[in-house]
C-alpha cells in the first residue's frame, strides 16, 4: 500500500528581546545557574507579571510579516501544571485567543514548485528553567535563567507531505525570524526549536491518521532524521497490523530513534483559565501600522532588488538572501566600493569557506565588510592577482591586518613595470628554447607554461596580462 | 495610663505639639500587645525594635518639621502583606518560615507616610475564611466577647484595633475579609476599587477579587490611610492609573441631594433581627443627613455565594501551586521521588479550608467541566455587576447591613462550610464588580456591635468616605469600644 504523510510543526522562537516577558531580568544566554531570575522570575509570593511591550511588538511584526490576522484582543492563560523548573506552577501562555491568527507561508519544494503551508496561529508565552540532572550527584539542580524567556510558538497546519517539506517550512521560518530580528535563531542555544506532529494515513484517504508529537528537535538535519524515523515506525507498526498510538515521543539523535515519553491517557488536564494577573493584550490600527513601517526588507524583496541592481547569478542570490547577515555582509562590501560580482564571489567563495572551517557566523567574521572591500578593491585596481588575492585572504584571516598592511608587509605588490616583466620574459623564452619551439609549431598551449615560469621568476606578483601580452609579441616575433 | 488618642487628626495634633512622641505611642501599643494578645491572639509577629526605631525616625521627622499626618502613628499589618526582612506567614505553616525579601507597595506607603509597623496580624490561613479559625496560629478571639469571632480573614487586624492595641490596620478583602471583621468588631472598614491600590507584595488569594484596605475606628483615617496606599503602580497590570484625590478634603460635603438605594435583598430572612433594626435606624439617620433612600433591586444577588465560591477557588487553586516545596516555605522531611515530595509537602502544610478551596478550584477548571462551572460562574458573574450598574444609574450609593448577624462563637460554623460562606452573602457582590465598599459601626444586637454597608461605583471612595464620616458626625457607634481596650476612645 502507498501512504500519504501529514505533518504540522510547532516552532518555539525565542524572542530577542533584552528583558523578559514577564519581569525586568535579563535574558541574556551563559550566565551562571539563576543569575539572571529575578523575584517574578522565581515564583515568590506576593509578585506579579508585567507584561513585556518589545514581545508584544516582535509577535505582531511575524504576524504582520506572514500575512496573519492580528488579534486586536488576545489574552494570556495560565497553563497548570507541577514541575519544578516552572516556578508559579503554571505556564503564562495564550490559549484560547492567541496573539496572530491565521496566515501563511509559500515554500519552494526541491522539484522547484511552490507550495503554501498554513499557519494556524502563533502565540506569546514565557519559557520554563532547566532541570540539571548531572551536577550533583544525589540530586536534581534548578537553573531558572530561562524561566520567563519569551517565546513565539507558531503553530502549522498539517500541511507538509514529507520530512524534507517540513524542513523547508521550518527553514523559511528561521529566515523569517531572523530577517525580522524578532529571533536570533540560535538552535545550539536553544532559541529556535520545534516539535513535529507526525501521521500516516492510506494515500487518498481523507480522515487523518493517529498522530504522534516529537519533542523538542534542536537541529534541521534532527527535525528531517526524526520525522523519517517516525514515519517509517508508523508504516511498519501498521502494516504489521499494529495501531498507531497517540502520545508524545523524544528523538533520541545518538541512536537515531524515537521513543515513547506519555501517552495521551497520562497527559496533563492543565486546566487553562485566563490570567486575572494580566489585562488583555490590545492593538489598535496605529500600533500594526507602526509596525509595517518598521519591517525590513524581507528575502523576497532582496532577490528581486539582488538580481535587478547586481547582476548576480540566480544561484548567487538564493545563498546570499538566504542568511540575513551574510546578505548584509555582501552589501555592505558593495557599499565600500567592491564589485558586487567579485564580492559575490569572494563571500560565497573564500570567505564561506573560511566561515565553515572554523565553524564561524559570519555575523563574527574574521574579516570584517570593509577590510573585505579593501581586498576586493586591490584586485580591482590591479595592485594584486585575483591569485595573491587568496594568500591575502589567508593572512587578514590569520590576523595580519588589512589588505593594505598585508600587500605592504608582505611585499605582495603586483609589479606593472614594463621592463621588470620584459626582464623576466626574456629569460623565460631563453632558459626554454624547447618550448618557444613547440609554440612557434602551433602549440598555443605552451603559453600557459611560459606565464608560468614567469610567475615564478617574479614570484608571482608580475600583472597577469602585461605578461601574456608580451610573451606573445615575443613569441610571435 | 493609656497615651492613645481617638483618631489620627488629635494623635498628629498631639505629636507636632510635643505632648506625645511616636516612640511613647508606639511603645505603648508594644505594652498593650504584650499585656492583652495572649487572651486575643491577633499578632503572628511583633517587631519591638524595628517599632522603636522607625518611631524615633518619625520623632526626627516631627521634630524637623517634614511630618504629614500619619508620621509617628503606629499601625499593623495583616500577614499577607510581604515585609523585607520579616517574617511573612500569611496565616499558613507553609510560609512559618518566609521572611520576604521586599517590600509590599501597601507596606511600602504606609512606611513612606511616617507610619510605624509594630508587626504582623493574625488571619485566616492565605485569607481562606470568614471567622479567623482556620489560621495555623490559631483563632484569634473578640475582643467584645472572647467567646467569638473576630470574623475573617482580616480577624488579627480587626481584633487587634477594635482592643486598642493598635490605632489601626490594614487587611485584604476578598470577599468581605475587611469589612466583615469590621462589622463584627465595630469598626471602620474600607475595600477600594479593584485596582486601586496595587497588590504588589501582597499574597495572593483570587487574583480578580483580592483588594488591600484599612480597618480603623473611623472613615477619617481611612481616608488618611487609604491616601498614603492607593495609587499607580507599574508591577502591577491590574492596578489602576488614576489619580489618587484627597480623600480627607470631602469629608464634610454635605450629603443634600445624594441619593442612597436599599436592595430589597438585603432585608430577607437570612437577616438577624437586631441587625435589620440596626441598619433601618442608620439609614433613617440618612434621611435626616439630606439624603434621599430609594428602594432598588439585586435580582441575582443570591447567585453571589456560589460564584464566588467557583471564582475565587479556581484562582487560589492556581496561585497557591508555587507553595511547591522547591524554593521557599515548608518542604517535606520525608524524601520520596518528586511527586511524593510535591503530596507530602502541600498534604503537610495546607490546613483543611485552603486544601477543600485547592480542590474545588481545580475541578471547576478540569476538561469537561470548565464550561459548566468556572464560565458559567464568570457570566452571573457579570450579570451580578450589571445588576449593580443600574441601580447606580439611579442612586449614589448603595446602603445595607455588612453581615447577616452580629460576631458568632468560635466552633459554631467551623463544621458547617455552607453556613460559613453564607456569612459573606451580603459583602462578596462588591467584590465581584471590582466596586469600592465600606462598613461603619450603626448599633448593636446582643450587645455586639453590627455594621452598615455601604457601596459605591468604581474610585468612589471619597463619597463612601464622606457618607461615612457625616454618619460619624451625627453618631458614636464608632466610638464604642470594648472593655478589653481600657477605653481608648
Amino acid at each position: 500500500m502507498s501512504w500519504e504523510v501529514v505533518i504540522g510543526l510547532e516552532i518555539h522562537a525565542q524572542l530577542a528581546t533584552k528583558s523578559k516577558i514577564f519581569s525586568g531580568a535579563s535574558t541574556a544566554f551563559g550566565a551562571q545557574p539563576n543569575a539572571q531570575a529575578c523575584l517574578v522570575d522565581l515564583g515568590y509570593p506576593g509578585v506579579l507579571p508585567v507584561l513585556n511591550e518589545q514581545a508584544v511588538a516582535m509577535a505582531v511584526k511575524f504576524g504582520v510579516a506572514v500575512g496573519a490576522e492580528i488579534t486586536r484582543r488576545s489574552v494570556f492563560a495560565r497553563k497548570n501544571y507541577f514541575y519544578p523548573d516552572l516556578p508559579k506552577g503554571y505556564q503564562i501562555s495564550q490559549f484560547e485567543l492567541p496573539i496572530v491568527g491565521n496566515g501563511q507561508l509559500t515554500i519552494k519544494l526541491e522539484d522547484g514548485t511552490e507550495k503554501v503551508v498554513g499557519i494556524t496561529r502563533a502565540h506569546l508565552e514565557e519559557d520554563a528553567g532547566k532541570s540539571l540532572h548531572d551536577i550533583f550527584s544525589d540530586r536534581t539542580g534548578i537553573d531558572l535563567n530561562r524561566a520567563g524567556t519569551p517565546l513565539l510558538e507558531i503553530v502549522s497546519e498539517p500541511d507538509m507531505r514529507s520530512a524534507a517539506e517540513a524542513v523547508t517550512y521550518m527553514r523559511k521560518i528561521h529566515q523569517i525570524v531572523r530577517y525580522l530580528g524578532v529571533c536570533d535563531g540560535s538552535m545550539q542555544e536553544g532559541s529556535f526549536r520545534c516539535d513535529a506532529n507526525v501521521s500516516v494515513r492510506p494515500m487518498g484517504q481523507e480522515e487523518l491518521g493517529t498522530r504522534t508529537e516529537l519533542k523538542n528537535i534542536n537541529s534541521f538535519r534532527f527535525v528531517e532524521r526524526a520525522i523519517n524515523f517516525e514515519i517509517q515506525r508508523q508504516i511498519d507498526l501498521i502494516e504489521d497490523g499494529g495501531t498507531v498510538t497517540q502520545e508524545t515521543r523524544l528523538y533520541d539523535p545518538d541512536k537515531d530513534e524515537t521513543r515513547s515519553m506519555r501517552s495521551k491517557e497520562e497527559a496533563n488536564d492543565y486546566r487553562y483559565f485566563p490570567d486575572p494577573d494580566l489585562l488583555p493584550v490590545v492593538i489598535d490600527d496605529d500600533f500594526i501600522a507602526a509596525i509595517k513601517a518598521e519591517l525590513p526588507e524581507l528575502p523576497a524583496a532582496k532577490t528581486i532588488r539582488f538580481a535587478e541592481s547586481f547582476g548576480l547569478k540566480s544561484a548567487q542570490i538564493e545563498t546570499l538572501v538566504g542568511d540575513v547577515d551574510m546578505a548584509a555582509y555582501f552589501e555592505q562590501v558593495v557599499g565600500e566600493g567592491a564589485d558586487p560580482r567579485l564580492a559575490a564571489n569572494y563571500v560565497l567563495g573564500d570567505l564561506t569557506a573560511a566561515l565553515n572551517k572554523d565553524s564561524l557566523e559570519i555575523a563574527v567574521s574574521k574579516i570584517s565588510a570593509v577590510d573585505m572591500a579593501g581586498l576586493i578593491k586591490r584586485v580591482m585596481d590591479n595592485t594584486i592577482s585575483g591569485k595573491i588575492a587568496k594568500e591575502v585572504f589567508e593572512a587578514m584571516w590569520s590576523g595580519e591586518g588589512s589588505a593594505d598592511a598585508v600587500i605592504e608587509s608582505r611585499g605582495l605588490k603586483q609589479i606593472t613595470d614594463t621592463g621588470a616583466i620584459e626582464a623576466a620574459v626574456d629569460q623565460a623564452i631563453a632558459d626554454n628554447p624547447q618550448q618557444v619551439a613547440e609554440f612557434k609549431g602551433g602549440k598555443e598551449k605552451v603559453l600557459g607554461f611560459f606565464v608560468g615560469k614567469v610567475m615564478q621568476l617574479t614570484q608571482g606578483k608580475a600583472n597577469p596580462g602585461q605578461v601574456n601580452k608580451l610573451l606573445r609579441d615575443k613569441l610571435s616575433a | 495610663m493609656s497615651t492613645l488618642l481617638p483618631d489620627f487628626a488629635e494623635m498628629a495634633r498631639a505629636l507636632r505639639a510635643g505632648k506625645v512622641s511616636s516612640r511613647e505611642l508606639t511603645g505603648d501599643c508594644l505594652a498593650r500587645i504584650k499585656r492583652h494578645d495572649s487572651s486575643l491572639n491577633s499578632f503572628i509577629s511583633v517587631y519591638p525594635e524595628q517599632a522603636l526605631a522607625a518611631a524615633d525616625a518619625a520623632d526626627k521627622a516631627i521634630a524637623s518639621g517634614s511630618a504629614g499626618p500619619l508620621t509617628g502613628i503606629p499601625m499593623a499589618h495583616k500577614d499577607i502583606f510581604c515585609a523585607e526582612g520579616t517574617r511573612t506567614t500569611v496565616g499558613s505553616k507553609m510560609l512559618d518560615n518566609f521572611v520576604s525579601p521586599y517590600d509590599s507597595r501597601v507596606v511600602s506607603g504606609l512606611a513612606a507616610a511616617g507610619m510605624v509597623s509594630v508587626g504582623k496580624t493574625n488571619m485566616d490561613e492565605f485569607a481562606m475564611g470568614s471567622s479567623n479559625e482556620t489560621s495555623y496560629f490559631g483563632p484569634v478571639k473578640n475582643p467584645w466577647d472572647l467567646q467569638r469571632s473576630p470574623g475573617g480573614s482580616s480577624g488579627g487586624s480587626a481584633a487587634a484595633v477594635a482592643a486598642g492595641l493598635v490605632p489601626a490596620a490594614t487587611g485584604t478583602d476578598t470577599g468581605g475579609s475587611i469589612r466583615q471583621p469590621a462589622a463584627l468588631t465595630g469598626l471602620t472598614g474600607l475595600k477600594p476599587t479593584y485596582g486601586r491600590v496595587s497588590r504588589y507584595g501582597m499574597v495572593a488569594f483570587a487574583s480578580s477579587l483580592d483588594q488591600a484596605g484599612t480597618l480603623t475606628r473611623s472613615a477619617a483615617d481611612a481616608a488618611l490611610m487609604l491616601g498614603a496606599m492607593a495609587g499607580f503602580d507599574e508591577r502591577d497590570s491590574t492596578c489602576a492609573n488614576v489619580p489618587v484625590p484627597d480623600y480627607s478634603a470631602t469629608l464634610n460635603d454635605s450629603l443634600q441631594g445624594k441619593t442612597i438605594g436599599v436592595p430589597k435583598e438585603f432585608f430577607d430572612d437570612g437577616l438577624e433581627a437586631g441587625c435589620a433594626q440596626a441598619v433601618q435606624d442608620a439609614i433613617a439617620e440618612y434621611q435626616k443627613l439630606g439624603a434621599t433612600v430609594k428602594e432598588v433591586s439585586l435580582p441575582n444577588l443570591a447567585m453571589s455565594v456560589p460564584v464566588y465560591y467557583i471564582v475565587a477557588p479556581a484562582e487560589c487553586s492556581s496561585n497557591l501551586s508555587r507553595f511547591d516545596g522547591v524554593r521557599f516555605g515548608y518542604r517535606t522531611e520525608s524524601t520520596g521521588d518528586l511527586a511524593d515530595m510535591y503530596t507530602r509537602t502541600r498534604s503537610e502544610a495546607f490546613g483543611a479550608e485552603v486544601k477543600r478551596r485547592i480542590m474545588t478550584g481545580a475541578y471547576v477548571l478540569s476538561a469537561g467541566y470548565y464550561d459548566a462551572y468556572y464560565l458559567q460562574a464568570q457570566k452571573v458573574r457579570q450579570l451580578i455587576s450589571d445588576d449593580l450598574s443600574r441601580c447606580f444609574a439611579e442612586v449614589d450609593l448603595i446602603i445595607g447591613p455588612t453581615t447577616p448577624t452580629p460576631a458568632f462563637k468560635l466552633g459554631e460554623k467551623m463544621g458547617d462550610p455552607v453556613q460559613m460562606y453564607l456569612n459573606d452573602m451580603y459583602t462578596i457582590a462588591a467584590n465581584l464588580a471590582g466596586l469600592p465598599a465600606i462598613s461603619v459601626p450603626c448599633g448593636t444586637s446582643q450587645n455586639l456591635p453590627v455594621g452598615l454597608q455601604l457601596i459605591g461605583t468604581q474610585f468612589a471612595e471619597g463619597l463612601l468616605l464622606n457618607c461615612a464620616h457625616q454618619y460619624q458626625q451625627a453618631t458614636d457607634w464608632h466610638l464604642r469600644t470594648p472593655e478589653i481596650s481600657g477605653g481608648v476612645a
